[in-house]
């Protein structure tokens, strides 16, 4: 299978929150304790969570002197080269070639610094629990490899959410913004992002206007920690030849000094 | 001897409840989880544990590894005297950062799985082998001490004979340890504030732990000669405190230039970040470097007291500068730690501190002075 994506066009969300009560299902996520007006108007509930996978956002934009409803929806955005895999020092995280970044809950030992590395703030954790594990959208891996869409797009009445080849979306994302340049933001959030990711975003405002970082650049962040990785054979190299290039060198002075110390004694002895 | 036995009570006394309750709220940490102990959460994941008990609790201990390779490889024989108090002090404190791993990762008794499941790749890792690799050592530095106490010949001369090589290693695995914890912060360039991201940020956290391990050894050789009355030479004293103003001034120098190359003076702004910011330089590099001007300061043993206290006052505040106060303002939320996670860390502390003392009695750290 080639790598797939998501292409969420928020300018056709209607916020119905299909998608939320279908992630829910399909996951077996329990419901959380809501209420309406707890954040922003009518978003329910206000983050992701561990049991809470994707997430409608409303936000109350004026445009040309009109206030107008947004949507956008939140969820993990697989990266290419994911932050959370390359930060885990046990490999529970990993990139499928389908694209989902999954996670394996028997080799977690809940050190969270994936939750540190992650640039969109996705792995959440079960808090709650004695014995927690990472949560967070799979991509519906389970679904796709068996040649079914995601369940959020499986969902999505008016035709938001849509799914297929990373490429295939990449270019219906351009048609559209070609096709209506009124209505979309001109970028693909997500096209080069961080490296690109498996989940395209199409707004019709900016996208710092619905909450979006656009300051993240498209540099994977575990390109510096990696390349930091990388000088760790060369360090011990190094200091091994130094120290005991040192050590060498202190104890030959000790012998020469010991050396001299004997023969000035002689010296004086005659 | 009388008043001393005196001491001993009062402080037994007074850390025994103090470290039983402790070990109480480690267990409700352990049976309830961190949601119910901590106010860590899904957009603030490392707190306090991390910021003081670990990354602070190692940085603290590289007086170890600093003074075993002046002592072994360097053969600066005037620190012998300081090796054994430093190798305890490094072996308690990673003992310590072991146990707060412990308390903090989520699964505990998975803490060991770093040793069979490898990703390379992760920062995480290496940090993970160090605190492995480095604490065998620091247990090996340290066992002659306690074979000494029990006559155990044999096995003494077999660690002698390995001294070099582990001492070598030790110094390898601090320099990657320090740094990794450094490197860690290096994936984050979009969380961690412009005044303390920098690719620097591995090399700046080796070379303040330098200083700030100096400067534990300058507050030990202080305080041992108080409370265990083991004297320490002023000149060992200064030659440490000479020693920690040269990285010191080499930090300072580093760290200035750092923020101008990368145009992040402009960031520098009276906001919470920047008094932060500008504490940390003020505190642990410019307001040392100042006294140590001052012949009363740096021909004093409380003069040198003083300067050492300022160092890792420094360092310690880059810690949490770096880890707390520099990721705050992107998280969107507010951390301040719960009362349970303060009186975990104060708990780990005073193990420390009751553990030297104990040690400090009933080993033979302090005896051999030759």
């Amino acid at each position: 299978m080639k790598a797939m994506a998501l292409l969420l066009d928020h300018t056709r969300c209607i916020g119905c929150r299909g998608c939320q009560v279908a992630c829910k299902q399909w996951n077996g996520l329990p419901a959380e304790k809501t209420r309406f007006f707890g954040d922003q108007g009518y978003q329910n509930p206000k983050d992701l969570t561990d049991r809470t996978w994707t997430l409608i956002t409303y936000h109350e934009i004026m445009t040309n002197g009109t206030l107008r409803w947004v949507f956008a929806k939140r969820q993990c955005m697989h990266c290419k080269t994911p932050s959370c895999v390359s930060a885990c020092p046990v490999g529970a995280m990993y990139k499928t070639p389908e694209g989902p970044v999954l996670y394996d809950n028997n080799k977690c030992m809940g050190c969270r610094y994936c939750m540190l590395a992650c640039p969109f703030q996705i792995p959440k954790f079960e808090w709650s629990k004695a014995l927690p594990e990472i949560r967070k959208c799979t991509l519906c891996h389970d679904r796709i490899v068996n040649g079914m869409k995601p369940c959020c797009a499986a969902a999505c009445p008016t035709g938001a959410i849509h799914f297929g080849e990373r490429e295939e979306m990449i270019r219906t994302a351009e048609r559209r913004i070609g096709k209506s340049p009124g209505r979309y933001d001109a970028r693909i959030y997500g096209k080069e992002e961080v490296g690109g990711t498996s989940v395209l975003h199409l707004s019709p405002v900016p996208f710092e206007e619905v909450g979006f970082r656009t300051d993240l650049g498209n540099t994977p962040p575990s390109f510096y920690t990696e390349r930091m990785m990388r000088l760790v054979p060369g360090v011990v190299i190094g200091l091994t030849l130094f120290l005991g290039g040192a050590y060498l060198f202190s104890r030959r002075i000790e012998k020469v000094r010991a050396m001299e110390e004997e023969n000035k004694e002689r010296h004086d002895e005659k | 001897m009388k008043n001393n036995s005196v001491r001993t009570n009062t402080f037994s006394w007074v850390s025994l409840p103090l470290l039983f309750f402790g070990a109480g709220v480690i267990a409700y940490r352990m049976k309830q989880g961190l949601g119910a102990s901590t106010h860590l959460s899904d957009t603030f994941p490392w707190g306090l544990w991390i910021s003081v008990d670990v990354l602070c609790g190692v940085a603290l201990a590289a007086g170890a590894f600093t003074v075993a390779a002046a002592v072994y490889i360097f053969n600066l024989k005037p620190y012998r005297p300081i090796l054994r108090p430093a190798i305890l002090t490094g072996f308690l404190g990673y003992l310590l950062v072991i146990v707060a791993l412990f308390i903090d990762i989520g699964r505990p008794f998975r803490i060991w799985h770093p040793l069979i499941l490898w990703n390379p790749n992760s920062v995480m890792f290496e940090v993970a082998w160090c605190v492995i690799l480095y604490s065998t050592v620091l247990a090996m530095e340290f066992a002659p001490i306690v074979l000494e106490r029990f006559g155990l010949k044999r096995l003494l001369r077999i660690l002698d004979a390995v001294t070099i090589p582990l001492v070598i290693a030790g110094v390898i695995l601090s320099t990657l340890h320090q740094s990794s914890l450094g490197s860690l912060y290096l994936i984050v360039p979009s969380k961690l504030h412009p005044l303390w991201y920098s690719r620097m940020v591995p090399l700046f956290f080796f070379v303040s732990a330098l200083a700030g391990g100096l400067c534990v050894l300058i507050i030990e050789g202080t305080v041992s000669q108080r409370v265990f009355h083991h004297h320490v030479d002023i000149h060992v004293l200064r030659g440490l405190a000479r020693a920690a103003v040269v990285v010191l001034i080499l930090y300072g120098a580093m760290k200035i230039s750092d923020l101008m190359f990368r145009g992040g003076l402009s960031r520098l702004a009276m906001d919470r970040e920047g008094i932060f910011f500008g504490m940390e330089i003020m505190i642990g590099i410019v307001l040392p470097l100042l006294l140590y001007a001052l012949p009363g300061i740096r021909e004093t043993r409380q003069g040198l007291f003083a300067f050492a206290c300022l160092g890792v006052t420094g360092l310690i505040l880059n810690r949490i500068n770096v880890s707390l106060i520099g990721m705050a303002g992107s998280s969107g939320t507010s951390y301040f730690p719960s009362w349970m996670e303060f009186a975990i860390t104060a708990t780990l502390i005073l193990a420390g501190v009751a553990l030297f003392r104990w040690a400090a009695r009933s080993l033979p750290v302090f005896e051999k002075q030759a």
